[in-house]
């Protein structure tokens, strides 16, 4: 299967790599091809060898031993990991904590990386200081203290049935959003940066207030690194597992990453369901890989760019 | 670039600034707009930071806050002097930051140099060696169960021992546990590494490296003296992403088995004293302290050297 893919992919590449080099004839690299396929075959092993346990049934892999090629080959672990891990649970909380998490960092980020990019102001540095160093910190350092701050935040029961932050999708995407800030706002700020003067400039002329700067000319401008930082912000934030872990102890309330791990328990000694379940955790951020890919690298080089 | 073509027909170039200009409204405005995200950096990221190291010198099961009770400097000692896994969790952090910087980071390097080159297939290669960049550690961590697993795993299987009484337990034995979790963890980090630097590479003047062959240099003299200098930019963001990760490292441990029994890790122990029986929020803060001071110096370093050249970038 992943010889047929390379050969195929292969295909659009072909022209223009050969052609780049004006004309200068390459020897072809067997080395280089030889050590790439290796490796290649080697990073493909893991997911391949999850999805090939996930498609037998136990008892087949049992009495064949897991490293064998006997069938039957079939869905069954996937809908029974579907139906008995409560992943479509899991799906919405994901959803519910995703999708707000990374609107809310790209609007705040955006909004202050506006403000410090666009004019001066005398601490713009120590405030872009605090953005970005608050990204960089290790999340487990703050633990305790926020445990503690959600837990003693009291919120209506109609709001929480907890009556606090602890174990509602708010603190979730709080956190979430809070530590995402840092780099959405250092990225949006170089971004902005790079914007030409002339164009606030004009508007200011014109007499745009802040705001339709802000609005009308600069977010429009800001599409590319919006949607790269999006992208990257979705796959990350879904990624997440700390702050759930940390802040969210019923099961039902799990996004998705988080949960998971408890499937380990669940289906003891099942590796053909864990498989499963692994594999349907990893189709979501597939689908955005193959769709959005060069929008995840954008996003990750941009935030690289600057040094 | 744009402000020194419009500098002479403007007013003095010094004075080319937008405050002045600025409504008393418009101030208000962006006050809002950098004050909201502010507030809630400061009290959802840096309040608890302090609070953590306020923590570190009381004493506190965590359930009822007037029950905080002042320590002094007890639980550093503790930490150091009694607490036995913090030592080997030094040590694997130590040891999760070497692996990295040592094999991973120049992997992922020498992937970015290989798949520069016009390779045919270039762009397969890239999508396979990303793919793990996409996974969540956590996710990571339980697809390599499957290789590792003592009885059912395929490293096992293939090395013939899977089922014997000799078998190797990869995430049980303590002695080899952190190496197949960090082998797992370079698997997603070479990736990582690898995106950046093609990225970087191709930011890289093609008549740079034609300059450097046509003097007679060997590829890997015009690499390590010509083109992996004028990477400056990415190579301190790779020390620093690699830094970060060793020490950030949680997820695939704890998965694996909450970080203990060989896998013991600095955050893993930060999350150990917090939740679950024998809640310690004093000696786990303790440790948060010190590892909040050894990212500090990375964080610090980055930081000095992004913003030193000042706002006007």
């Amino acid at each position: 299967m992943s010889t047929l893919s390379i050969e195929r992919a292969d295909d659009p590449m072909a022209p223009t790599a050969s052609d780049h080099s004006s004309g200068r004839r390459r020897r072809p690299r067997y080395g280089t091809h030889l050590f790439l396929i290796v490796m290649a075959v080697i990073w493909l092993i893991p997911l391949l060898w999850g999805f090939y346990t996930a498609l037998r049934p136990q008892q087949s892999t049992i009495k064949h031993g897991y490293l064998s090629f006997a069938g039957p080959f079939n869905f069954k672990n996937f809908t029974d990991a579907w139906s008995q891990g409560g992943f479509a649970t899991s799906f919405k909380n994901s959803a519910i904590i995703t999708i707000p998490s990374v609107l809310l960092t790209l609007i705040l980020a955006s909004m202050v990386a506006f403000a410090v990019s666009r004019f001066n102001w005398k601490f713009n540095v120590t405030l872009l200081i605090l953005f970005t160093a608050g990204n960089l910190l290790p999340p487990q350092i703050l633990a305790a203290p926020l445990f503690q701050l959600f837990k003693h935040t009291p919120l209506p029961l109609s709001v929480s049935d907890s009556g606090d932050l602890l174990n509602t999708y708010f603190g979730v995407i709080a956190a979430n959003t809070a530590f995402q800030l840092g780099f959405c706002t250092f990225v949006l700020s170089n971004y902005m940066k790079a914007l030409p003067t002339d164009l606030t400039e004009a508007a200011l002329v014109d007499g745009a207030s802040a705001w339709r700067q802000y609005a009308q000319i600069i977010m429009p401008l800001c599409r590319p690194a919006l949607a790269a930082l999006g992208t990257l912000e979705v796959i990350w934030v879904y990624n997440d597992y700390f702050w759930a872990l940390l802040l969210v102890s019923r099961g039902d309330r799990l996004p998705i990453t988080t949960a998971i791990n408890n499937l380990q328990g669940q289906f003891v000694s099942n590796d053909n369901l864990i498989a499963a379940g692994a594999i349907i955790t990893v189709i979501p951020t597939l689908i955005v890989y193959l769709v959005l890919q060069r929008q995840f690298i954008a996003g990750l080089t941009l935030g690289a760019s600057k040094g | 670039m744009a402000s020194t073509t419009s500098a002479g027909s403007d007013t003095t170039p010094g004075r080319r600034r937008h405050t002045p200009r600025l409504t008393k409204r418009d101030k208000t405005v962006l006050f809002v707009m950098v004050a909201i995200p502010t507030l809630i950096e400061l009290v959802l990221i840096w309040l608890p930071t302090l609070a953590s190291v306020a923590l570190s010198f009381t004493r506190w099961d965590g359930i009822k806050l007037n029950d905080i009770k002042p320590a002094g400097i007890q639980n550093y000692n503790y930490v150091v002097n009694t607490y036995t896994p913090f030592w080997p969790a030094v040590q694997h952090n130590v040891e999760w930051l070497l692996a990295l910087a040592i094999i991973a980071t120049p992997f992922g390097l020498l992937l970015a140099v290989l798949l520069d080159q016009q390779i045919k297939g270039s762009r397969i290669y890239q999508s396979i060696f990303f793919t793990p960049v996409m996974l969540s550690l956590a996710l990571v961590g339980i697809i390599w169960r499957l290789i590792y697993d003592r009885d059912y795993g395929l490293l096992n299987g293939v090395l013939g021992t899977a089922g014997h009484s000799n078998a190797t337990d990869w995430l049980g034995d303590s002695k080899i546990n952190i190496w197949a979790a960090i082998v797992a963890a370079s698997w997603k980090h070479a990736g990582y590494v690898m995106i950046l630097y093609l990225a970087g590479l191709k930011g890289i003047d093609p008549s740079l490296k034609e300059a450097a062959s046509l003097d007679g240099a060997s590829a890997w003299q015009s690499f390590w003296r010509v083109v992996f200098p004028s990477m400056r930019p990415i190579n301190i963001v790779i020390v620093v992403i690699t830094l970060i990760e060793a020490l950030r490292a949680f997820d695939i441990v704890w998965v694996i088995n909450k970080g203990q029994n060989g896998l013991e890790l600095l955050s893993a122990l930060i999350v150990r004293n917090l939740i679950g029986e024998g809640q310690d929020i004093g000696v786990g803060s303790a440790i948060a302290v010190v590892l909040m001071i050894v990212s500090l110096v990375p964080i610090v370093w980055y930081l000095s050297r992004v913003f030193r050249k000042g706002a006007d970038l």
